[in-house]
């Protein structure tokens, strides 16, 4: 079932792990409070899940018609 | 039939506030990046293929009711259709359905591809599957679309269609194992920002008694401003996102119509699609075409609760009396205002925003369900309480703390993504990273999806623990015909023939024919009412014998 089928090994992992786009330049004034902290560490961690090459990707997301 | 212990098996539920009849539709955007030129109806196939394959749980060819089968028919025909046809979509009765034929296959993929295959003889891809929680999982047009089980209130509508979600990435995984075929992703979202969108659709069950016109005049002002709390959000304005920026529907701009029969062309606010899969003359589907896919759970929930609530209103006719000049423009105007200040002109001639709707709305329901009982904390429904209260919080929230509503509402939180990625890398709206942001918020796929790694920081409230949607990919709703329907595929699947919303058709030995059961009603064929036959039979014959044999069909 969908449960046991999750807890699968994935089997793109290395793909995935190819995946990781050029990181961009940090931001030169770094002054963090609680939040702003956050988010770069949040999209640190995005920057390692986007697809790379990001204009081919999207413009290759054809869609048929649907209601 | 065994006794009903509950007073509302079978019955009806109370009326006045936000628990209903009620389902969701998903059609998922469909893309196999290493194969981009795929046929997108064949890869769906692949999506439905493969979750058969997962479950192994014989697939029954959805029954539409055009295919009125009797008892009489001969075996062979139901056979041939469940087994090589596909179905169109279950409220598109007049489509021709889509066939994907050895050839097609074969021109996709190759011959011995298709000799590999070989899962049905006749070598056709299995379009459409009934699934164990009452679901239904098949290819509409050229998307996979997951059909949610009938539920009774929103926190089971979000479960049954979040359900969804992991019914396809099950499949989208079982693709990616299979080194033979390219993987596909899987979006749950609603355009794919060039012109085309694919639609999420909510159905409601209605008396048949409320006029059409009431739930016209009623509903529209609600649609054109509930998007503030459902909004999934969207890079670009216009169809095809010719114009750079950001806004918060994803359908909004697809609409231009008030109210019509369509659902790919010209598309309205209200549909006027009117296929009850029920008793016709008791009940009408109100077909809801408006909605944005949702991942956000408190976004989904509010949908379908205040939805829900805003229809208790219509029938009570007490639903806010405003009406929206030009409600089209309207609609899009609030969907491209994210700062939720512009002002809708009324017919009457007040200028209101969105949120002065969305309370006047909110107040209305709020009177009825102190009327009816039904909203009361303790003594209430259960679900009328928590929708009021929820949809108030929201609100506020949007007026004054839009950091907070960004944890529950969708195009909020990805708002806050984009606008970080625009302040750290000084982004223009039309640069593509930001589309990507915006198209992989909607992978399934909890690794890639980006609104699953908010979740999994906790970014995102939740309205259910995860065990509980897990279990409703297998389980079906405790309450509605479609425990009937999900118990009688996972308990007796190699029977059953065909299922359909309103009926379950099985070929058992020992019976010279097809055994139709009608579910024409929607709260029969409960736990309450038919758990203890399905604990009583392991075979479908003796089963059918006590349901057919001393009792009658759950509805006739």
């Amino acid at each position: 079932m969908a449960g046991q089928e999750q807890q699968q090994p994935q089997s793109r992992d290395s793909q995935v792990e190819e995946d990781i786009p050029e990181a961009p330049p940090a931001p030169p004034e770094a002054q963090a409070s609680a939040s702003t902290e956050g988010v770069d560490d949040l999209l640190d961690e995005i920057d390692g899940v986007l697809e790379s090459n990001a204009e081919e990707f999207v413009r290759a997301f054809v869609q048929k018609g649907g209601q | 039939m065994t006794a009903a212990p509950e007073p509302a098996a079978g019955g009806t539920l109370p009326a006045g506030g936000a628990m209903r009849v009620m389902g969701a539709e998903t059609e998922y955007g469909i893309h196999a990046p290493s194969a981009p030129s795929a046929n997108a109806t064949m890869m769906s196939a692949r999506v439905v293929q493969a979750y058969a394959q997962v479950t192994r749980q014989r697939a029954a060819g959805g029954a539409e009711t055009r295919w009125d089968y009797t008892d009489e028919e001969p075996l062979h025909d139901a056979r041939g259709w469940t087994v090589d046809r596909s179905s169109a979509h279950p409220s598109q009765l007049t489509d021709q359905p889509p066939v994907l034929d050895a050839e097609a296959v074969a021109l996709a993929y190759g011959r011995e591809e298709l000799e590999l295959d070989g899962q049905d003889e006749s070598g056709t891809l299995l379009m459409n599957m009934v699934l164990g929680n009452g679901a239904r999982l098949y290819v509409d047009h050229a998307h996979p679309e997951y059909s949610s089980p009938e539920v009774t209130n929103p926190r089971d509508a979000v479960k049954w269609d979040a359900a969804g979600d992991l019914v396809a990435l099950a499949a989208v995984r079982r693709l990616a194992a299979d080194p033979d075929l390219p993987p596909v992703n899987l979006y749950k979202n609603n355009t794919d920002n060039k012109s085309v969108s694919y639609g999420s659709h909510e159905n409601y069950l209605m008396p048949r008694s409320v006029p059409f016109g009431d739930i016209v005049r009623g509903l529209t002002p609600f649609f054109v401003s509930r998007q503030i709390m459902c909004g999934s959000g969207r890079v670009g304005i216009g169809q095809d996102s010719s114009t750079p920026g950001f806004q918060i529907s994803q359908r909004a701009d697809f609409f231009e119509a008030e109210v019509g029969l369509e659902t790919t062309i010209r598309r309205p606010i209200i549909n006027t699609r009117d296929e009850p899969h029920a008793t016709a003359d008791k009940y009408r589907r109100l077909h809801v075409i408006i909605g944005d896919a949702n991942l956000s759970q408190v976004s989904n929930y509010l949908k379908f609760g205040t939805t829900a609530m805003v229809l208790s209103l219509i029938e009570a006719g007490l639903a806010p009396k405003v009406e929206v000049f030009e409600p089209v423009a309207a609609l899009q105007r609030v969907s491209h205002d994210t700062t939720l200040t512009a002002k809708l002109r009324l017919l009457d001639g007040r200028r209101v925003t969105a949120l002065d709707l969305q309370w006047m709305y909110h107040e209305a329901a709020a009177k009825l369900a102190q009327d009816t009982g039904v909203g009361d904390k303790v003594d209430g429904d259960g679900h009328t309480h928590d929708v009021l209260e929820r949809w108030a919080a929201v609100l506020t929230q949007l007026d004054n703390d839009r950091a907070a509503a960004a944890s529950s509402v969708e195009w909020l939180a990805k708002l806050s993504l984009l606008d970080g990625y625009r302040e750290r890398d000084g982004l223009e709206w039309n640069d593509a990273r930001l589309g990507l942001v915006d198209l992989q918020w909607a992978d399934i796929r909890p690794e890639k999806g980006l609104y699953y790694r908010f979740l999994a920081r906790n970014r995102m409230q939740r309205i259910l623990e995860d065990a509980d949607i897990a279990a409703g990919v297998s389980e079906p709703p405790a309450d509605t015909r479609a425990f009937f329907r999900g118990r009688c595929i996972s308990s007796f699947g190699k029977d059953v023939v065909g299922a359909s919303w309103d009926s379950v058709i099985f070929d058992v030995p020992g019976y010279g024919r097809l055994q139709r059961v009608p579910t024409r009603e929607p709260l029969r064929g409960t736990k309450a009412l038919t758990g203890a036959l399905f604990e009583r039979y392991r075979e479908a014959g003796p089963f059918l014998a006590e349901l057919l044999g001393h009792n009658a069909p759950p509805a006739a």
